[in-house]
This record gives C-alpha cells, sequence and structure tokens, in this order.
C-alpha cells in the first residue's frame, strides 16, 4: 500500500571528525507526511539536508551510505545537485522571500530563473502555487508589490509556495513554523494536510504536538542516532524505545 | 546621593569627545579652506574651456586635464571595477574555492604597495611594450590601486546578506552562478555601487602613478592611446614650477579636484543609505 518515495540506507553525516547523524535507515513514503523529532543538536536538520544535498557546499561535512530518490542513489558520481534539489525542494525555519523581487517574481523564480519567459504560463504557476500555498486571495490584488512587505506568516508562505511552483516531489520543511506565531502556524500546519495529496513531505519540528497533529509517519532522533520510526499514532501512544517515550511526555529535552 | 557627581561625569566626558572630534576636523577643514580662498580666484569660464598658456602669458585653462581625468579613470574604474568585483564575488561567494586564499594574499599585499608603484608596473607592462606614454597605462596603474578596495568592499557586502538567501535559491534547483547573478548581486547592488565610487575616488587623486604613464599633454587629447593630461599631475607640474601663474592654477585644480572627489563621495554615501 505504502509506495517508497525516498530511502536512506546507513547513512552518516560527518562534521570534519565528528559524525552529526549516525548510521541512519529511514524510509521516506509516496505522498505522506515524515516528522523528525527529538531535541536541539539531535542531528534532524543535519539529516534533512543530506537528502537534497545541501550540505555539499560546506567543505568540511561528509556523506557516507546512500541516500536514493526513486531507487536512484542521490550522491551517485554523474548526479547533478541541480537536479537533485529541482526535484527534492526546501522550506527553511526563516521566512526567506528574495529581497529584489515582488511576490510575483518570488513565486516564479525557480522557473524565470532558468529561463522560462512565458508570461501566461508564468502567471497559472504563480496563481496554482500561491493557492496551494493558500496565500492567492490576501495577496492577489498586489502581486508586483515587494514581498519584503509581507508579515512573517505570509513570507514564509511565498517561501512554500516559490517552492511548490518547480513542482518538486518531495518538500523538505526545515522547522517552518517555528518563527511564526500560532494562527500562520495554524496556517501552515492546515496547508500541509492538503499538500500532501501532491507532494512527499519531510518536516523538522521542535513541537512535538505538531508532529502529532500533522504527520503520518514519526522518526525520533537522539545525539545523532535515529532511536525509532513508525506510523505516527504508535509513536506517541505506544513507544517501543524508553528514550522516545521519555521524550514525547517531556521528561527531556 | 552622589546623583550630581555623576550627571557632571557625564557633560564632562561628553564634552572631551566633542574636543577631539573638533580636533580631527581642524585639520580637514583648514584643508579644504585654505584650497579654497587660494583656489576659487583661478576658476572662471576659460579654466574649464581653454587649454593650458605658457608659462607668463597668463590665461589659459585646464581643459585638457578635465577631460583627461574622466577618461583615464573611467577606463580605470571598467578594468578595477570588473578584476575587483570578480575577485570580491569570488571571496564572498565561493569560499571553499582554491584560488581564494592566494587572491585574498595578493589583495591585502597589492593594498599595501605604494600608488608610485603602481605606475611603476604599468610602466613595465605597458609602456614599454607598447613603445610610448598612454592614457590606457596610466588607467591600468590606477586600475590595479582599486582593485583591492573593490575586492574588499564587495566581498564585505555579500558577506552581510544571509546565507541562508543562497540556500533558498539553490533549493530551487538553481545552479550557483544563476543565484550569484539574479539573487546576491542584485541585492547587494548599492553597497557595491558605493565601493566602486569610493574606490574611484580613491584613485582619482592619486598623481604618482600617472607620472610615467599618462605622463601629461598639453593639448586637448581623446586618444586612448597617446599621452594625455589629468589633474593631479597638473597640480604636481604646476606646484612645483617656479611661475607664479602656473601655481595660483595649481590651487584652482586642486580646488575643482577636491570639489569632484566630495561630490563622488558624497554620491557613494547617499547610495548606501538609500540601499
Amino acid at each position: 500500500m505504502e509506495t517508497l518515495r525516498m530511502e536512506t540506507r546507513d547513512l552518516t553525516v560527518y562534521y570534519g571528525k565528528k559524525a552529526g547523524v549516525r548510521g541512519v535507515s529511514l524510509p521516506i513514503y509516496d505522498r505522506k507526511i515524515t516528522a523528525l523529532i527529538g531535541p536541539s543538536g539531535c542531528g534532524k536538520t543535519t539529516y534533512l539536508r543530506a537528502l537534497n544535498r545541501m550540505h555539499d557546499l560546506n567543505p568540511i561535512v561528509r556523506i557516507e551510505g546512500q541516500v536514493l530518490l526513486d531507487g536512484e542513489g542521490v550522491y551517485a558520481s554523474g548526479m547533478d545537485p541541480v537536479v537533485i534539489r529541482r526535484r527534492v525542494g526546501m522550506v527553511f525555519q526563516r521566512p526567506t522571500p528574495f529581497p529584489t523581487m515582488s511576490i510575483f517574481e518570488n513565486v516564479v523564480a525557480g522557473l524565470k530563473l532558468v529561463g522560462v519567459r512565458d508570461r501566461d504560463r508564468l502567471m497559472g504557476v504563480a496563481e496554482r502555487s500561491l493557492k496551494a500555498a493558500a496565500l492567492w486571495d490576501e495577496v492577489k490584488d498586489r502581486l508586483h508589490e515587494p514581498a519584503v512587505g509581507l508579515s512573517g506568516g505570509q513570507q514564509q508562505r511565498i517561501s512554500i509556495a516559490r517552492a511548490l511552483a518547480v513542482e518538486p516531489e518531495v518538500l523538505l520543511m526545515d522547522e517552518p513554523t517555528s518563527a511564526l506565531d500560532p494562527i500562520s502556524t495554524q496556517a501552515i500546519e492546515d496547508l500541509l494536510a492538503r499538500l500532501k495529496e501532491q507532494v512527499t513531505i519531510v518536516i523538522v519540528t521542535h513541537n512535538m504536538q505538531q508532529a502529532a497533529r500533522v504527520s503520518d509517519y514519526t522518526a525520533f532522533f537522539l545525539n545523532g542516532d535515529m532511536i525509532e520510526f513508525g506510523p505516527t499514532e504508535k509513536i506517541f501512544t505506544n513507544p517501543a524505545d524508553e528514550r522516545t517515550e521519555a521524550y514525547i511526555t517531556g521528561r527531556f529535552g | 546621593m552622589n546623583l550630581r557627581r555623576r550627571y557632571l561625569r557625564d557633560r564632562l566626558m561628553v564634552g572631551l569627545v566633542y574636543l577631539g572630534t573638533s580636533v580631527v576636523l581642524l585639520p580637514l577643514l583648514l584643508i579644504i579652506g585654505y584650497v579654497f580662498v587660494k583656489g576659487v580666484g583661478a576658476l572662471n569660464w576659460d579654466f574649464f574651456t581653454k587649454p593650458p598658456a605658457p608659462p607668463g602669458e597668463g590665461g589659459g585653462g585646464m581643459l585638457p586635464a578635465i577631460v583627461g581625468t574622466f577618461i583615464i579613470d573611467l577606463m580605470a574604474l571598467a578594468m578595477g571595477g570588473l578584476l575587483g568585483l570578480g575577485g570580491g564575488v569570488l571571496m564572498a561567494e565561493y569560499p571553499e574555492h582554491p584560488l581564494n586564499r592566494p587572491l585574498r594574499m595578493v589583495a591585502n599585499v597589492l593594498g599595501g604597495i605604494p600608488a608610485i608603484l603602481m605606475g611603476l608596473f604599468a610602466f613595465v607592462v605597458v609602456v614599454l611594450p607598447m613603445g610610448g606614454f598612454s592614457a590606457f597605462s596610466g588607467s591600468v596603474a590606477l586600475a590595479i590601486l582599486m582593485i583591492p578596495i573593490i575586492m574588499r568592499s564587495t566581498e564585505e557586502v555579500l558577506k552581510l546578506l544571509p546565507w541562508e538567501l543562497r540556500e533558498a535559491g539553490l533549493a530551487l534547483g538553481l545552479p550557483r552562478w544563476r543565484v550569484t547573478l539574479s539573487l546576491i548581486l542584485p541585492a547587494a547592488k548599492g553597497g557595491i555601487v558605493t565601493g566602486l565610487l569610493l574606490a574611484l575616488a580613491r584613485a582619482a587623486g592619486e598623481a604618482a602613478p600617472l607620472l610615467f604613464t599618462a605622463f601629461g599633454n598639453q593639448f586637448l587629447s581623446f586618444d586612448p592611446l597617446g599621452p594625455m593630461d589629468s589633474l593631479p599631475l597638473k597640480i604636481y607640474v604646476y606646484a612645483i614650477s617656479p611661475y607664479e601663474d602656473w601655481i595660483q592654477q595649481a590651487w584652482g585644480a586642486a580646488l575643482l579636484l577636491a570639489l569632484m572627489l566630495m561630490l563622488t563621495n558624497f554620491i557613494a554615501r547617499r547610495a548606501m543609505r538609500r540601499r
């Protein structure tokens, strides 16, 4: 019933000599939401960034093990990181609107900057992406105003719309609501439930309630190790590992 | 309590700060004021529109030097700007690139070399092979002077942009050069232009690198491959001459140059603030 979209096998990420993530094997199921939880510094963001080769720019990072996307090695030789990132998009903790661009230009940046000029097509993509990010009604009358004029929650939804515009297969989200107020957080959580009909989502979150509310699967990380993975309901009601239980019941972290 | 004493001490310290500021400002104001008083009498219509007159004859102007200053400095800005920008972008955007360490060292060394050696360098690599003094060789000397300044200012303004901005672009599947060109450089435009203008102002005041490159010319010239005049050169030549009218014109040229540089600086600061 579940099909695999991505998978890591024995993935280890070194920062210099120190391993930030050790030997993590994890399935990422198609059109499901997988939440990565764990205390600060446990390696969940490090793991997430390994999935679309965001560590490539950091010369001290070394990666061992395998990351597979539709069965192909993400780090295989000859695999272009630009192609990988086009298929595996990312939304960051802080909203990152491009400061010199309008709302419209921000959303279509991923297409326009690789040479798509067709105005009608771009407008269609912008409308579809902004609707998918639940922002269309709020910005449709000011698409050509600067994106930096929007509120933090709106800016984060611009970042999501921008990531969706290039139609990725997988969307990685690194604590996408941690800088937002409760109402904006609510808007983005509602959005996730609808988005997973089209796209596979992996979300890192500090907020266990959030993981419990939105995700289908949950992986618990601790000190660079992946302690436990399973259906979210099972992790939160009947965890197999006592450290998982200690964390979700708030005894540490 | 001794609140009164603390207020007194505060006022004393503020007074000392004002005193220190004025001590620093005084020489600047004296220089500008002196140049203004001495030079303003030389500025007239002929000064801006006529070529120089022989000594003792009176009259004549700075037209060749004014035109030459613009030509030499703009050519220098084109060359130095391109290379300096390239170096600054490499240092800020490709910190892992193997060329970075040598490049940074070259920039540091270059920044510490006296301006006259830049002229000597241009003399050896441009004037000698090309067989004569030229505006172009002067521009090369000034460009080398500008490069480390532009590299450093470019690197600094680029590093002010959050790293997340680059990652956001990369995460869209944009190649790195595209992120730099279309996201990073436009966002840093104001600061980059400011750096270019400050480097231009710094180089435009130099006479030493031009002495045996652009060399100077009594006649109006637009030929970049021939000798050309320039305001700093004219100031140098006229100021050490024994002729009263030439010395008077040197003061005028100094005033004009100072005004041009202050204007460039002013525009640069404005551009920076608007960012």
